[in-house]
């Protein structure tokens, strides 16, 4: 029994600890709004993109944007185009950069950045409505954008 | 498909007429935007329209209305003597209709102060100043019931919030909130209100942000709630870190939004979900 919580601890620190590959939100180069290389060099798992995209806390994607390929989805927003066959309209690094940034996209865009820190009007600590206290974690982890990602890449008509 | 969508998303073509205890009233809850607003906006819509029927029923009879068992606890506290020396709201103001007019023209600015006054403003001068009490919690039970009661007494009536003269830099100061983009998730009063107003957001239907009917009773909260209060969540949502009510900058927003709806109803206490 005393193995366990050491057990737990070092998969808590694995998850909290940033892979080595990864790029930071500050460091991610647009392209016209592209991002061509992966944020973490780990391919991106669909499922839980669909689970990042559907969370309130987390992408909440379809608070604004209806997924015909996810019915399950009750209610999901009128506010944004379809995304329905977005992987034929844009390619990996379009689709990157938009979930990253979607401003470096769509000129003012009211489709929020996921995977910036800084450069906000009174930000808070998540929804609590107070100021953080340390440095501004971005919405997404990185690899929770390239999940994201993989999951939009599956979405062809 | 996509068409029932569409027409789901416009307000509600309905009229609001209220069964009170012993009259029946009509309340404006659509009418011409106000001259500021022209150029965006052609008609100004009470949130009443954007609301699912059953939750419109409930204001059209003050008998099914939740709010007003507040505002019968606001009149049961305005006769209360409970000023240090015994005084009383009604000892010096008489019946609670004196207040008649006061919510359709507030926030304002007072004349002898120069400060920008909202009702709950002068609540807590009288409170405060004129029965030796400590403030009332600004979002507290006392202060909203007594709220919901000095609302009533302007329903029926079209807010005419002045934005010029003295209230002109509040106004513009309110304004600037209105469009500034708040939080992590950059998004402005006008992005969700006033853009993708007639939207769903998720499930919910996203009106012009109206206070015309505040007090409103919140069946979410199952509570009575005042505009800053939501205000409050409204910024909060946006992962932003909030003002609080009774601040600077909600006093000015509050008086920019309430310009917004110059010509709609006071509804009194309103019904929302
Ligand atoms: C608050 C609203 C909002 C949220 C939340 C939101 N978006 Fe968007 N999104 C938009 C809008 C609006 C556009 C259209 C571009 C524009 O005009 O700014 C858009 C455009 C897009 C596009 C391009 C649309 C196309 O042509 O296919 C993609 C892809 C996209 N969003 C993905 C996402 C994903 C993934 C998430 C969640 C991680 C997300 N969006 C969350 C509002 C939103
Ligand atoms: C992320 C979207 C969003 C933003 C940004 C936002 N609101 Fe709201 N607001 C909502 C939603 C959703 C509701 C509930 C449905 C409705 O009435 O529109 C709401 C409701 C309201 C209501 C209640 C209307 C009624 O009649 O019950 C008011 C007033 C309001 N908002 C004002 C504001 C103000 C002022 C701001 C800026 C400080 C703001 N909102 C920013 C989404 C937003
Ligand atoms: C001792 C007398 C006194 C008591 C007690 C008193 N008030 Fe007042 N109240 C006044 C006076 C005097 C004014 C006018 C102040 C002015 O014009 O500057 C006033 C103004 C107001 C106003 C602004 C009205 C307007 O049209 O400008 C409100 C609202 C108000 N009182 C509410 C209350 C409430 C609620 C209570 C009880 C909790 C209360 N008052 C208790 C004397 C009193």
């Amino acid at each position: 029994m005393t193995r366990q919580p050491c057990l737990a601890a070092a998969v808590a620190l694995s998850l909290a600890a940033p892979a080595l590959a990864e790029t930071a939100p500050k460091e991610v180069h647009f392209d016209a709004g592209k991002v061509a290389d992966s944020l973490t060099g780990v391919p991106g798992d669909p499922a839980n993109g669909v689970k990042v995209m559907t969370t309130n806390a987390l992408g909440n994607c379809v608070a604004c944007h209806t997924i015909a390929a996810l019915p399950e989805v009750q209610f999901p927003g009128t506010i944004a185009p379809a995304l329905d066959g977005a992987a034929d309209r844009w390619t990996e690094a379009e689709l990157r950069g938009i979930v990253s940034n979607a401003k470096m996209t769509f000129e003012g865009s009211f489709m929020p950045a996921f995977y910036k820190t800084e450069g906000y009007i009174r930000p808070g600590d998540g929804f609590t409505g107070k100021a953080p206290e340390g440095e501004l974690p971005p919405i997404l982890t990185a690899q929770q954008v390239e999940d994201v990602v993989a999951y939009l890449l599956t979405l062809k008509e | 498909l996509a068409l029932a969508g569409v027409a789901f998303a416009d307000p509600v073509d309905d009229k609001l007429v209220i069964e009170a205890e012993d009259e029946t009233i009509e309340l404006v809850t659509t009418a011409p935007a106000p001259a500021f607003l022209q150029e965006t906006l052609d008609t100004i819509y009470s949130g009443w329209h954007y609301r699912e029927d059953e939750t419109r029923d409930l204001e059209r009879d003050d008998f099914d209305n939740p709010g007003m068992v507040y505002v019968d606890r606001g009149l049961d506290l305005w006769n209360s003597a409970i000023g240090k020396g015994g005084e009383s709201c009604a000892g010096c103001h008489e019946g609670p209709e004196s207040m008649a007019g006061l919510r359709a023209v507030t926030p304002r600015v007072d004349e002898k102060t120069g400060k920008l006054m909202t009702v709950e403003n002068y609540i807590d001068a009288c409170v405060t100043e004129r029965m030796g009490l400590e403030s009332w919690k600004w979002t507290g039970d006392e202060m909203k019931d007594m709220l919901a009661l000095i609302s009533m007494q302007s329903r029926g009536m079209a807010v005419n919030v002045a934005i010029d003269g003295a209230a002109a830099p509040f106004w513009e100061k309110g304004k600037e909130i209105y469009y500034t983009r708040f939080g992590q998730l950059e998004m402005s009063c006008a992005n969700c209100h006033e853009d993708n107003q007639g939207k769903m957001i998720r499930a919910d239907h996203l009106s012009q942000g109206q206070i015309n009917g505040f007090p409103t009773y919140r069946l979410k909260d199952a509570g009575i709630l005042s505009a800053q209060q939501r205000f409050v969540g409204c910024v909060r949502d946006t992962r932003a870190e909030t003002f609080k009510p009774n601040s600077d900058e909600f006093k000015a927003l509050e008086l920019y939004v309430a310009s917004r709806g110059n010509g709609l109803s006071v509804e009194g206490v309103s019904v929302r979900h």
